[in-house]
């Protein structure tokens, strides 16, 4: 038997393309305009949600039966809650470069909407390891887009990758910049990464018609 | 389920043992990397005391690579000579000056009291170096740094960093080109104690006048930059009388 169903391969893949968190579930919207200046910070959070989403959705489905349906969102909450607060630890204690890089995520993964999200679509009705399965896909689709906007914005915004200057030196004129080509400051605030999901949402929906919603 | 997970003792008393649970959960995680966790910002301190320095293991010019902690212990009690405790008029030596939060010490030089401030004094290659730690706000929350003079007031090296900066615009100002800026600048303006400023319009992105106390300013990370200027001069305002008498020796 394979490891992995039609079904469950469909709960990975799925996230990725047509039922994607940030482009059609529009969750996680915020993290995604607020981090995405930077290559680096856009992969770092995309691993840190993917551990979070996948350990916490696991711990929520196995709690479904005896979360009392009135406080479930607060029970959600404290779940979350702990889980990072025990990564962000152990990261100070064993890897503490690495926490310093994070500082700021572990507190906007508490309240990326994809987490309480998915937990509530889908943990709480489902068994752990589609549970676990569905945390991976849908942290794999958060991350795919944010890995894009974080590229193209820190590409055209800072004329970098990862910190490394692809484009030449801005100051020195070097590279692209002899010929008269100037970063463009505007891909670093917020608004333009609204934009470029715009747009990811636009070639996504052209592509595939089916997407579009009647109103 | 034996439970009738809807009735409201039933709630209750789920409640109350997820925060039991919860809770010893994370101060039993707590407690126990404790230890590790203040040793690793110990470590750390000594680290950005010696980049400020100039001692680091910069490889490229976009790098900031610091001593390794292994060999940070070791290194920071060669190179740093002396810790002295600046308390108003009174100076006393004190190893363990480095631990010093310098934030209360702010507040208490805030709320008119004396505080107490550390500053460390560096030896390398036959030079001496004064370096003194700063506190400030950024956008979002706190900024710190090191901040290392020669004799004549001029800076010799600058490390600053974050808690949680924007990424991108004003968490840049760890980076090697903002940081690199301040180096051969004066924090002296003719006689006066004047700090140095990170200015939008200093028009010399190129950093070749060191004398006209300003920095180019990071694009999109206004609040962050001034707040970087604020640190300085506040800083730089308290330890005034000592780095007179510092600068009437050299």
């Amino acid at each position: 038997m394979a490891l992995l169903s039609k079904k469950d391969t469909s709960l990975i893949l799925d996230p990725l393309t047509d039922n994607n968190p940030i482009t059609i579930q529009v969750l996680g919207i915020c993290s995604a305009l607020a981090i995405t200046a930077e290559l680096k910070a856009s992969i770092v959070m995309a691993i840190s949600v993917l551990f979070v989403l996948g350990v916490g959705n696991v711990v929520i489905s196995l709690m479904r039966n005896i979360i009392p349906s009135k406080i479930r969102i607060i029970v959600q909450l404290i779940v979350v809650a702990a889980l990072v607060i025990i990564v962000d630890q152990v990261l100070k204690a064993f890897a503490y470069e690495l926490s310093k890089t994070l500082s700021v995520f572990v507190g906007l993964i508490i309240t990326n909407c994809i987490i309480m999200g998915r937990f509530e679509a889908f943990a709480l009705g489902n068994g752990p390891w589609k549970s676990f399965l569905d945390g991976i896909g849908n942290a794999a689709g958060y991350g795919v887009i944010l890995v894009i906007v974080g590229f193209f914005r820190e590409l055209l915004g800072s004329g970098t990758l990862m910190g490394y200057k692809v484009l030449g030196d801005p100051i020195a004129k070097t590279g692209l910049y002899s010929i008269g080509y100037e970063n463009n400051g505007f891909m670093l605030l917020s608004p333009m990464a609204l934009i470029v999901v715009g747009i990811i949402i636009w070639v996504q929906r052209s592509r595939n018609r089916a997407l579009i919603e009647e109103n | 389920m034996a439970f009738n997970t809807e009735k409201n003792t039933y709630t209750v008393v789920f409640a109350a043992i997820m925060v039991v649970v919860v809770g010893s959960l994370l101060a039993f995680v707590a407690s126990g990397l404790s230890g590790k966790i203040r040793e690793n910002e110990r470590f750390e301190k000594q680290q950005n005391i010696l980049y400020a320095m100039g001692v680091n293991e910069n490889q490229d010019e976009g790098s900031v690579n610091f001593v390794p902690t292994t060999e940070v212990e070791k290194e920071f009690a060669s190179y740093i000579k002396k810790q002295i405790v600046i308390e108003g008029d009174k100076v006393t030596e004190d190893n363990e000056a480095y631990l010093i939060d310098m934030k209360r010490q702010l507040e208490v030089a805030k709320s008119g009291g004396t505080p107490k401030l550390p500053l460390f004094i560096g030896e390398k290659d036959g030079k001496e170096f004064y370096i003194i730690p700063m506190y400030g706000k950024g956008l979002w929350d706190a900024i710190w740094g090191f901040i290392s003079l020669d004799d004549q007031m001029v800076v010799q090296g600058v490390y600053f960093d974050h808690k949680g900066e924007t990424p991108g615009l004003g968490a840049n100002i760890k980076q090697r080109y903002f940081m690199d800026d301040f180096t051969g600048e004066t924090i002296m303006k003719g006689t006066q104690y004047a700090g140095i400023s990170v200015a939008k319009g200093n028009n010399d992105p190129l950093n070749k006048i060191k004398d006209d106390n300003e920095v180019d300013a990071l694009a999109g990370a206004t609040i962050t930059g001034n707040g970087v200027s604020a640190m300085i001069s506040e800083t730089v305002k308290l330890y005034k009388g000592y780095l007179q008498t510092i600068k009437d020796k050299g």
